[in-house]
């Protein structure tokens, strides 16, 4: 085992979370040694463990989803039942332990469990709390259920993917949420920061959707000062030419983009057409992307008959812009990630060796790792309540018997 | 939350996200940028509002000093460059770190400070490409597509602000700074969901779908997730579970009370319909009718109506509609401050309410506003 002592070791992270929003977050502290608790209960497990491929054998299991692993590596899974009093009971006691709670319920439902940040502030003064829903817990539509996939669409993002004139564009998941979750990491360790210094908790309530804008924060502003309506524009950037993705051999494809004449001129020489350098007409960007067609063609021409990564290889020693377009398999042989090692396998009991994804930034000094598989439904119960939070063995046993881990 | 954090922000393009987080929060950024830096398009705007410029050249030796006395009493120096760059030497974590030890130096790179690949070049296209999201965006038989507007700057900004205040957890308990090593290839991954999965778990490799959504019915059947309506497109699918069920009703209810022809509809129970057993033609003739009323129907219309009979589905936005979304209105989300010719700029703000408030950009006539004026040139 790695000995040095991880970035947020200490720090206990209560999630009623489910599917990506709030579970990611804990992930991403987890990754740092954070110890995460994850609550479901046996009534209402987190619905990525069956509602979403892939599963372990192509069989949906409540321990052998692929997708919940995904996003629960490094974690404690416990199971409580919120609506049976010693299952609350407990509940509160686990968020006193707790330096920071993470939910992403509809608005109001902790408050409703009693759960809400003002009671569990009573027993934990410090207590940091994120709050992570669709709209946020204000406004008009804050009581909005909703999936992550279809707010990626009403934050505009989806509209700015396609083909110029043809139709918005799927981006594969609930996009959004991890926009959210991401920012909801900042925000929680901003209060930790501030904790620290002033012994003070937070409240922090992230609308998914608010935290999406902040991706297309350029469009908005552009749209406030001129009036131009952003559009999706296929592969196009208005800043360089070519800029696009092309066919490669064996089904592949590489992208591969010119910001400048030098660039232009290397990338030419390259590709075995010297003389678009002596080109009048290729001179320019607007040269350029008048031709858009010619020079599309001449580098599909020379990509066709090579494999992406050779070509993509060829162009970086050229000094040009360029990257296969990896596939979902190709990112588990990518040597650059090979190198970094951004997938990390734990062995998990149902579902076996399974990869992991370790953080996209790594410290030098307190380096993240995937430490554990996915916890089963319920696996911690025992390890919580007895060894973290220190419940006699009579007592655990008595809230086993009254119902409160169903 | 982070007042009193000191931040020097030497990114380009692909940090400025992280800088603009931290600001937000209530950091001090100072942004730096060469004297000759464009700072006036819509995209450096958006990202380094609520911080304060100052301009410096790196490649002299006087840009040089006034850096390494910023980064003495800096907590966090952010950095763009490629490990290959003449700059790199500036930035790196030795030198630094030997200047101020508590400094934690953020290198935002596009593929990190080393491995075969440390030393490419990649712009959000290629990022896009090498992260697997553009294998995942597109028409199937088509290319696959980026965003158009930059998305993988965005990823390896927020993981660069996640991964500075993770170090700066650490110090806490150290007192020492570190090194960030921020990847935006692999912070790019974290944008595609769990479908790396499928290849590990059981070897299939999740591909683009276009406009439409498959995977769902055990027969096959693909879904359309994008219908034209009066003055755009809607995101809408026919789900099946508990929210897809009381969404599926809700349609059909509110069709009925519009008068729009039922078709196919009005020979099912919408109730109990399952689209995981669901035929391509069950499908497509469950779609015509639900097209024909659809393209009756406003963007705002479907968004206001969706949410009073709590139907999953929503508007997909331009821009213009976003800026008049009155639940935006209604948070405070948007924030206006002073530019320079007397006009207003409408910012984005802070992108978290704090203890029931959103932290403010910093207001008018302080210098750190506005796609801030230079302050000083050395």
């Amino acid at each position: 085992m790695i000995a040095s002592p991880q970035a947020l070791e200490g720090i206990g992270v209560v999630e009623f979370g489910s599917y990506a929003a709030g579970p990611h977050v804990g992930k991403m502290l987890a990754n740092f040694g954070a110890t995460v608790v994850h609550v479901e209960s046996l009534a209402r497990p987190d619905g990525f463990r069956m509602q979403y491929p892939p599963y372990k054998d192509g069989k949906p299991g409540i321990n052998g989803g692929g997708c919940f692993a995904y996003f629960n590596d490094s974690k404690l899974g416990i199971t409580l039942d919120l609506k049976n009093p010693q299952g609350l009971a407990l509940a509160r006691k686990l968020c006193a332990w707790g330096d920071i709670v993470v939910e992403n319920m509809r608005p109001g439902v902790m408050a409703r469990l009693g759960l809400g940040f003002d009671a569990l502030k009573a027993d934990r003064p410090g207590l940091i709390m994120l709050s992570t829903c669709n709209m946020g817990q204000t406004g008009p539509r804050a009581d909005t259920p909703g999936f992550g996939s279809q707010l990626t669409a009403l934050a505009g993002i989806c509209g700015l993917t396609g083909e110029r004139g043809g139709l918005p564009t799927v981006l594969y998941g609930p996009y959004i949420d991890f926009i959210a979750s991401t920012l909801g990491a900042v925000a929680v360790l901003a209060a930790l920061e501030r904790r620290g210094r002033t012994g003070a908790g937070a409240h922090i309530d992230l609308s998914q959707y608010e935290a999406g804008l902040v991706f297309v924060a350029g469009p908005l502003l552009e749209y406030h000062l001129s009036g131009r309506i952003a559009e999706r524009s296929g592969n196009d950037d208005p800043q360089a030419a070519p800029h696009g993705a092309y066919r490669c051999e064996s089904d592949g494809w590489i992208a591969l983009s010119c910001w400048s004449e030098k660039e232009f001129a290397r990338l030419a020489a390259t590709i075995d057409r010297p003389e678009w350098s002596r080109e009048a007409r290729f001179g320019t960007l607007a040269g350029r992307k008048d031709a858009a067609a010619a020079i599309d063609s001449g580098i599909s021409a020379w990509t066709r008959g090579r494999e992406a990564a050779s070509a993509a290889a060829i162009l970086q020693r050229a000094g040009v812009h360029a990257h296969p377009v990896n596939t979902m398999a190709d990112l588990f042989t990518d040597p650059q990630l090979a190198a970094r090692r951004q997938w990390q396998r734990q062995p998990h009991p149902v579902i076996g060796n399974q990869a992991y994804c370790a953080p996209a930034f790594q410290l030098s000094e307190t380096p993240g790792r995937v430490t554990s598989a996915a916890p089963l439904l319920g696996a911690d119960n025992e390890r919580v309540f007895r060894d973290i939070l220190g419940l006699p063995e009579a007592d655990y046993a008595a809230m086993r018997d009254a119902g409160a881990f169903a | 939350m982070l007042e009193g954090i000191l931040v020097l922000d030497c990114t380009d393009r692909l940090g400025w996200l992280a800088g603009r987080l931290l600001a937000d929060l209530g950091a001090e950024v100072t942004k730096v940028e060469r004297p000759d830096a464009e700072i006036h398009a819509s995209g450096w705007r958006a990202l380094n509002v609520n911080k304060r410029l100052v301009r410096l050249d790196l490649g002299g030796s006087a840009g040089r000093r006034e850096l390494d006395r910023l980064a003495a009493s800096a907590d966090i120096l952010l950095a763009t460059f490629t490990p290959e760059a003449s700059d790199a030497a500036v930035f790196d974590y030795g030198r630094l770190s030997a200047i101020n030890p508590r400094l934690i130096l953020v290198a935002i790179t596009p593929f990190g400070l080393a491995g075969p690949k440390a030393d490419w070049i990649a712009s959000d296209l290629e990022l896009m490409a090498a992260s697997g999201a553009m294998s995942l965006a597109g028409e199937p038989e088509g290319a696959p597509l980026r965003v158009s507007a930059p998305q993988s700057y965005c990823w390896a900004g927020a993981q660069a602000a996640v991964g500075a205040l993770t170090a700066l957890a650490a110090r806490g308990r150290t007192k020492r700074g570190q090194c960030v090593d921020v990847s935006a290839q692999a912070a790019t991954i974290v944008a595609l969901a769990h479908a790396p999965a499928f290849v590990d778990v059981d070897g299939t490799t999740p591909t683009r779908a276009g406009a439409f959504m498959t995977g769902r019915s055990v027969r096959g059947a693909r879904f359309r997730v994008f219908w034209p309506c009066r003055d755009g497109f809607l995101n809408f699918i026919l789900y099946g579970g508990v929210a897809g069920r009381r969404t599926n009703v809700q349609l059909v209810a509110w069709m009925r009370e519009c008068g729009a022809p039922l078709g196919a509809l009005s020979r099912i129970d919408i109730a109990k319909w399952d689209p995981t057993l669901a035929t391509q033609g069950e499908v497509d003739a469950l779609e015509a009718p639900i097209a024909g009323f659809f393209s009756s129907v406003s963007k705002r219309e479907f968004l206001e109506e969706a949410h009073r009979r709590e139907m999953l589905g929503y508007p997909v936005s331009t821009v213009a509609d976003i800026a008049t979304d009155p639940q935006l209105a209604a948070r405070g989300f948007w924030q206006d401050l002073a530019a320079a010719d007397g006009e207003v700029e409408r910012h984005c703000g802070c992108f978290a309410v704090i203890d029931g408030e959103r932290p403010p950009l910093v207001p008018r006539n302080d210098e750190r506003v506005r796609a801030p004026r230079a302050a000083e040139v050395t």
